[in-house]
């Protein structure tokens, strides 16, 4: 990894005749974070990615690394590794066949590839032809593609599709990883929830414009605090709670309680001499904010 | 960074990464080795007079046979070059490999120069592969029956250079007709329909009046036919008659060349998406 570069996103327009898939777009990704790009389908997200990567010509604007566009890098795959769906691969071609191709044309040493198999767990199926992969190879194909040149840039589209539990975990931590070694990571998803626990930053977009830019905690700064407690003695929790003049409510798991921290609840019971079993802070107000920005109640 | 010539062998690795290379190769080695040892058997027969309903030897003539039957390789194999040419671009199209290959080499025209080059060399595999298969078949039960190889000719060596030179421009020209159709079902039914029906049909009717030859020559089969010197067409129709070999080389390398600045500058241009 030598070169790192921030993304530029410069008031980007996409229009597929009368319809802007993107529109005046803007929005810049730092390096050494990880940054969510997020919005429902369809809002615009792998057309703004594609546009980036020189694949999709912009109807206006530009879209950067670092002031250079994509088509202008020196050595593109060795500055950003891009893994865009799951299906770019030639079905009778092998994993190693793929890589091979990708490296033989940006002079990547072949040893990458073989470290690259290795990385994303591939090793043992990368003789086999990717018609026979199940999605989440497919994934970790991809993924592999995008780290191929050690970049200092990466842009994974929805990279959390189709994987097991077991993968999800493993690509939160590689991200985590990448953004600790000090690289610029854009990760896009449909659902927050589903990189919440990887992302610094979000970017989120819908119907093809910003609607909020920030860190993740930002997010979460407009959202009402809510803590869910429970008790062996639910009844007895409940009245001490109000007295304490907390508004509580019955839920399934416990009482939430809504517009307080957890330690002042669990004062509270405290106080009173009622044993908790269960005290934490919900943060399913996240997703809701989220949902809120992109206007999704449909 | 020079992106040329990575790009070059990436694409001489994406063809030989896949089966269909090897596929082709083996359909045209078995087509031309059929009908080349067929027709060689057919005529070797008639010479003889063993064949049913000619008595006598040599109511057949043989002379000049040996070139027509070699020239299979490019007259009925020519298709096989077309379709590898054309698949080289459509396969990236079908299977969305485009976004890789444009993600390591973002300047396309370098991408399509890259396949045009590696292409004409696959091309002229092809030619050799599909020589083997004529000389090898034709030219072995020619000798069988007696009849003259003519291997010993300069001329019939040259016009194996000529037929080779042949198969790698049709190799070009299939990379122009998928960079134009990027459809991989109508590129392939595009090729058969006009190599097998619309341009056999049209060369034939160019036999009836001269000023149809005239046009029907600038075909790419007539082309072909010119630029190898001798072909199986030669018996049925007239046509180019009056042009040099070379002349066939450039109008079928005319072909490639515009069809393929078409593709470069239509569809190779579009969104990837």
């Amino acid at each position: 990894m030598t070169d790192v570069r921030t993304i530029e996103v410069e008031a980007v327009t996409k229009r597929f005749g009368a319809v802007a898939a993107v529109n005046s777009l803007s929005f810049q990704v730092a390096p050494g974070r990880v940054t969510g790009f997020l919005g429902p389908n369809g809002a615009g997200k792998t057309t703004t990615l594609r546009m980036l990567l020189g694949l999709v010509r912009p109807t206006e604007g530009r879209a950067t690394f670092g002031g250079v566009a994509y088509a202008d890098l020196d050595s593109p795959l060795r500055t950003v590794g891009a893994a865009l769906e799951a299906a770019s691969f030639h079905p009778g071609r092998s994993a190693r066949n793929h890589l091979a191709i990708l490296a033989t044309a940006s002079r990547i040493p072949r040893a990458r590839i073989d470290a690259t198999l290795d990385l994303v767990g591939l090793s043992e199926f990368a003789d086999r032809r990717v018609g026979g992969y199940s999605l989440g190879m497919r994934q970790r194909l991809g993924l592999a593609s995008a780290l191929l040149g050690d970049p200092g840039v990466l842009v994974l589209d929805e990279p959390i599709n189709g994987l097991d539990p077991e993968g999800i975990k493993w690509i939160r931590s590689l991200l985590r990883a990448l953004a600790g070694e000090g690289r610029t990571v854009l990760v896009s998803s449909h659902l927050l929830s589903e990189v919440q626990q990887s992302v610094d930053d979000v970017i989120i977009i819908a119907r093809g414009e910003l609607v909020h830019e920030g860190t993740l905690s930002s997010l979460s700064a407009g959202d009402s605090l809510s803590v869910l407690v429970d008790a062996p003695d639910r009844a007895a929790l409940a009245a001490a709670l109000s007295a304490a003049g907390f508004t509580v409510t019955a839920a399934r798991a416990g009482l939430v309680v809504v517009g307080v921290e957890a330690e002042e609840v669990g004062r509270a019971a405290f106080a009173a001499g009622v044993p908790l079993s269960t005290l934490h802070r919900q943060s399913s107000g996240l997703e809701e904010t989220f949902l809120h920005l992109v206007g999704g109640d449909r | 960074m020079n992106t040329f010539l990575p790009a070059v062998r990436s694409e001489v690795a994406k063809i030989t990464s896949t089966r269909m290379w090897w596929i082709l190769a083996l359909v045209l080695f078995v087509y031309v080795l059929a009908m080349a040892g067929g027709l060689a058997a057919l005529l070797g027969a008639g010479s003889d007079g063993s064949l049913p309903g000619v008595t006598t030897t040599g109511s057949v003539p043989t002379a000049g046979i040996a070139p027509l039957i070699y020239s299979f390789a490019s007259s009925i194999g020519y298709v096989f070059p077309v379709l590898l040419g054309a698949l080289a671009v459509t396969g990236e199209v079908r299977h969305q490999t485009l976004t890789p290959t444009f993600l390591a080499t973002p300047r396309r025209g370098v991408v399509l120069l890259a396949k045009l080059l590696v292409l004409l060399a696959f091309g002229a595999l092809f030619g050799v592969i599909g020589l083997v298969a004529s000389v090898g078949g034709g030219g072995g039960v020619l000798a069988a029956f007696g009849i003259e190889t003519e291997l010993g000719s300069s001329d019939t060596w040259a016009m194996f250079a000529r037929l080779i030179l042949a198969m790698a421009l049709w190799a070009a020209v299939g990379i122009g007709l998928g960079s134009i159709v990027t459809n991989q079902v109508a590129v392939i039914v595009i090729v058969i329909a006009f190599t097998q029906f619309v341009e056999p049909v049209l060369r034939s009717v160019g036999a009836l009046a001269d000023w149809i030859g005239d046009i029907v020559q600038f075909l790419p089969g007539a082309a072909s036919d010119t630029l190898v010197g001798t072909s199986i067409f030669g018996l049925v129709s007239t046509g180019a008659d009056g042009l040099e070999w070379w002349a066939g080389a450039l109008i079928l390398g005319g072909i490639a060349a515009v069809l393929t600045a078409l593709g470069a500058l239509t569809t190779w241009r579009r969104d990837v998406t």
